[in-house]
């Protein structure tokens, strides 16, 4: 095919594989970016008094670096799972709906490009990943730092809610035959819980951001003191959407844990239902527990306590998971891949995080620690240590089955060492330097502090975490020129995904198949799984690719970008473009 | 598996669009819910500027309230039209929604307008920023729905709203009521509990 | 597309169901106004008030919705997220002392 026609075909494409792959590619580009933003951050924290950087560029650092990481990194890189797994574990052809899945791709996309190209033009958002009012306020933030910062967010934000639906509906209703809800894999479960959280929590910060922005653009009082306004709602409708963002950013990681581990202990997971009703329980959970990041705005003894108690309780069904993949651990025949060290060692990280989570759940231990470099190391445990890990142990665990190539299980180790070592050497050290004193998102410190030895420490580790994310692009390269070819189920594991070709051919399935257990390819009760014909035995229908999902998520950054710059003409241009795109969309032959 | 069983079969024998669209009007629930939640955080908490007793018009707004409900029995009555294949009352019902909808919009314009002239604004008090912001996005459901309403009005003239296409007006018809639902909150919520 | 007549047919009630909806509506609405303006309820008329737009909330969700009688996963998808709201809303009334216990 020719390069144009080829480069066309993924513009226009469709299918769940296709836009998996992308979502990946393009989350790890933008990971690459913010953890770029972080090295920076470290170099200049590196020593006191130290001039890497401005104050006012470490302020665009740190706003970006947590951005990006949640919205662009870790979120896409989830979806890339979602999109390019789910599917074949539900025994499905594609998603319910294949062109709003496309959709959803470029509106993150562009989305996530918008958002940077404010360093392009020196306004970069600089108010912190939550923003807090009124900080925000055109008064303190003059500029268009926050304007990027929050119409981006919006942007984003109808991406996730698009694919929210999208995959919520996928789950419900194309399961094979046979495969009942309590069948489904736990992967394609945490993906239904996660999906679900994210229908449910990003209309609050959309109303939040609406609000931030009229009070910007028309003068609103919505977080402005002097007239009333308060500045508090801004942070109760905050972290209303943040703390189930949170789960939003770990669930799909434990959802992979359950996958890798018991196909690399050759035992079933223990306890499938106690994992499955775990996470529905955590989504529901963390509606409950938002105001324990508020702790210091002095909520009153009631609301302390209450808070306080619900965050010890959702620690419950996530120490029930850790318990049940240990369990499956126990007695079984290891086999210590890469992705299953990713796994282990996404267990040992999240313990951690989770204990000092649980500390800070007292809302007294929470005063001495809130706004510290405590909080950061304990986040950062749960981010990296949960969920980065998580996602590199599904890159390993899936990479065969999407490219057809095995990623070299040497490079790998020295990619997972050079991580684990590195994480640790990291974000250890940090619970120390915040507990001496050190507070969050200042550009520098004192000498007199005497914090320099361990700040080193820090940022060693950073630059060994950076150096194991290069050796995995390096494995990346390898594998592309020389991997080893790999068959259709390399790890002899048991989901419905394995059951076909790697990478699997445009239809997925050659026959769908009809499910009778929890482990479709481990022969369970005397039942010898069949193997599906190689060949589908009539022609598949499939849809063609559509250019309007392309159209129409142009159109709404085109919007954007008038709704940025106070341009009514470039606004209209995009609304235009964007009904133009869903009139054309739902009026084109497009059979599902 | 012939294509017919390919693209038909679904796991729990309801169509995928349908279930989509209540996902959507779930995640509109907490969209509304937000927004009617910072409303009444802030009742009664402006420092200037006219008040929700002085201003509201309560008989204008149960007669604009009436016109939506009506709205929503037009839009079944449309609904069950189409399903039994009359293409006649399909239209009529359908151009009456439509109508109604655009009734209720014309009752919030004059409403709106009237207000800033009594000094209530966008800016003049919290008051001001949370009413508008509320009804406003509630008012920009409406006019989606009765684009979306003389679409569907569109496709029947052109002969593609057969019964086979009930589908497409009983997903209409969800968002349209879901609209009027919010409705019947706002109007007690704000108009009603002063 | 999957057009599925017979779930329609059984999940939707007749015409003559919708016009006593629609006249029970209107009728609620009308004592929701009266009462506004009857000074001797204006004690408690946020709780009438509140039952009464609830009562309107689920004919229209039931009937109009056919909520009542389709399949219970849209029950399950609309309630959820509902409940949900309602939640918050509550709890941030509570938050910021527009009522309290």
């Amino acid at each position: 095919m020719r390069l144009r026609s080829r480069i066309w075909s993924w513009v226009t494409t469709t299918d769940h594989k296709r836009i998996g792959i992308l979502y990946g590619v393009s989350a790890f580009a933008f990971f690459l970016v913010g953890g770029l933003e972080a090295l920076i951050m470290r170099l200049q924290l590196a020593s006191s008094d130290n001039s890497v950087v401005s104050a006012e560029t470490f302020n665009e650092l740190f706003t970006m670096h947590g951005t990006t990481m949640v919205f662009l990194a870790v979120m896409p890189l989830s979806a890339a799972f979602f999109n390019f797994v789910v599917p074949l574990q539900i025994g499905a052809r594609d998603v319910a709906f294949p062109r709003l899945n496309a959709f959803s791709y470029w509106v993150f996309l562009l989305g996530g490009l918008f958002m940077n190209v404010s360093f392009l033009v020196g306004a970069a958002p600089n108010t912190g990943w939550f923003g807090y009012a009124n900080l925000t306020s055109s008064q303190f933030s003059p500029g268009l730092h926050v304007d990027f910062w929050a119409i981006g967010l919006q942007v984003l934000g109808i991406a996730s809610i698009a694919a929210g639906i999208n995959f919520i509906v996928t789950i419900v209703n194309l399961r094979a035959p046979g495969m009942r809800l309590m069948r489904m894999p736990v992967f394609t479960w945490m993906t239904l819980v996660t999906q679900f959280i994210v229908v449910t929590a990003f209309p609050v910060i959309t109303a939040a951001l609406v609000f931030l922005m009229f009070d910007r653009t028309f003068g609103t009082n919505f977080y402005v003191v002097a007239a009333g306004g308060d500045v508090l709602l801004w942070q109760h409708l905050f972290w209303l959407f943040g703390h189930p963002e949170v789960y939003i950013l770990i669930l799909p990681a434990m959802g992979i844990v359950s996958e890798v581990i018991p196909t690399f202990s050759r035992k079933p997971l223990f306890g499938y239902a106690v994992v499955v009703y775990s996470g529905l329980l955590i989504a529901i959970l963390g509606w409950g527990v938002w105001a324990h990041h508020m702790f210091q705005v002095g909520l009153g003894p009631i609301a302390d306590s209450v808070f306080a108690a619900t965050t010890m309780l959702i620690a419950i069904p996530t120490g029930v998971k850790i318990f049940n993949w240990i369990a499956t651990m126990w007695g079984g025949k290891l086999n210590f891949t890469t992705a299953m060290l990713f796994s282990v060692g996404f267990i040992a990280m999240f313990i951690i995080g989770g204990l000092s989570g649980v500390m800070h759940s007292s809302p007294p231990a929470d005063l001495q620690q809130t706004d510290t470099y405590f909080v950061v190391a304990h986040f950062h445990y749960v981010l990296v240590g949960g969920s980065v890990l998580g996602l590199f142990s599904g890159i390993y665990y899936w990479w065969p089955k999407v490219f057809g190539r095995l990623l070299s299980e040497s490079i790998g180790k020295w990619h997972f060492w050079l991580t684990m070592i590195g994480a640790n050497l990291t974000f250890f050290p940090m619970h120390f330097v915040g507990l001496l004193g050190m507070p969050r998102r200042v550009y520098t410190y004192d000498v007199a502090l005497g914090l320099d030895t361990l700040n080193l420490v820090v940022t060693i580790g950073a630059f060994a975490m950076a150096l194991g994310t290069l050796v995995f692009v390096g494995n990346v390269c390898w594998t592309w020129r020389k991997g080893e070819a790999a068959t259709a189920n390399p790890w002899d594991a048991a989901m419905l995904e394995w059951a076909i070709p790697s990478p699997p051919p445009v239809y997925n399935f050659s026959v769908i198949p009809t499910v009778k257990s929890r482990l479709p390819l481990w022969s369970e009760d005397g039942y010898e799984p069949k193997p599906l014909p190689e060949d589908p035995p009539g022609p598949i229908h499939l849809p063609d690719g559509s250019y309007w999902p392309p159209v129409t998520a142009v159109g709404i950054i085109v919007a954007a970008t008038g709704l940025l710059t106070g341009s009514l003409w470039v606004a209209l241009a995009g609304i235009g473009m964007l009904v133009v795109g869903i009139y054309a969309w739902a009026l084109e032959p497009f059979e599902v | 598996m012939t294509h017919a069983e390919a693209t038909h079969r679904t796991s729990t024998g309801l169509d995928s669009r349908k279930i989509g669209m209540w996902t959507f009007i779930g995640s509109e629930c907490l969209l509304f819910g937000s927004l009617i939640s910072t409303y009444l955080v802030y009742h009664g908490k402006s420092v200037a500027g006219p008040t929700t007793r002085e201003i509201l018009n309560i008989p204008l707004t149960s007669i604009s309230t009436f016109v939506l409900l009506m709205s929503s029995l037009a839009m079944v009555l449309a609904l069950a039209a189409v399903t039994r294949g009359d293409t006649l009352w399909t239209r009529v019902w359908l151009a009456t929604t439509a109508a109604l909808g655009s009734v209720f919009l014309g009752f919030q314009v004059y409403e709106f307008t009237a207000f800033v002239h009594e000094g209530l604004t966008l800016q003049v008090n919290l008051f001001g920023s949370t009413f508008f912001v509320l009804t406003g996005t509630h008012g920009a459901h409406v006019a989606v729905g009765v684009l979306w309403l003389l679409s569907l009005l569109v496709r029947s003239f052109q002969g593609k709203l057969g019964p086979e296409k009930a589908l497409n007006v009983e997903l209409a018809g969800l968002y349209w009521h879901f609209v009027d639902v919010v409705w019947i909150v706002i109007f007690t919520v704000v108009y009603l509990l002063q | 597309m999957s057009e599925q007549p017979q779930h329609h047919e059984q999940a939707h009630p007749g015409v003559g169901t919708y016009l006593t909806v629609a006249g029970v509506l209107t009728v609620i609405t009308l004592v929701e106004v009266g009462a506004f303006y009857v000074p001797a309820f204006q004690g408690w008329l946020a709780p009438v008030l509140l039952t009464l737009s609830a009562t309107k909330f689920v004919l229209v969700v039931g009937f109009f919705m056919h909520l009542k009688t389709d399949h219970h996963l849209f029950r399950v998808i609309f309630a959820a997220p509902l409940l949900i709201a309602v939640a918050v809303a509550v709890a941030l009334l509570f938050l910021f002392g527009v009522v309290a216990l």
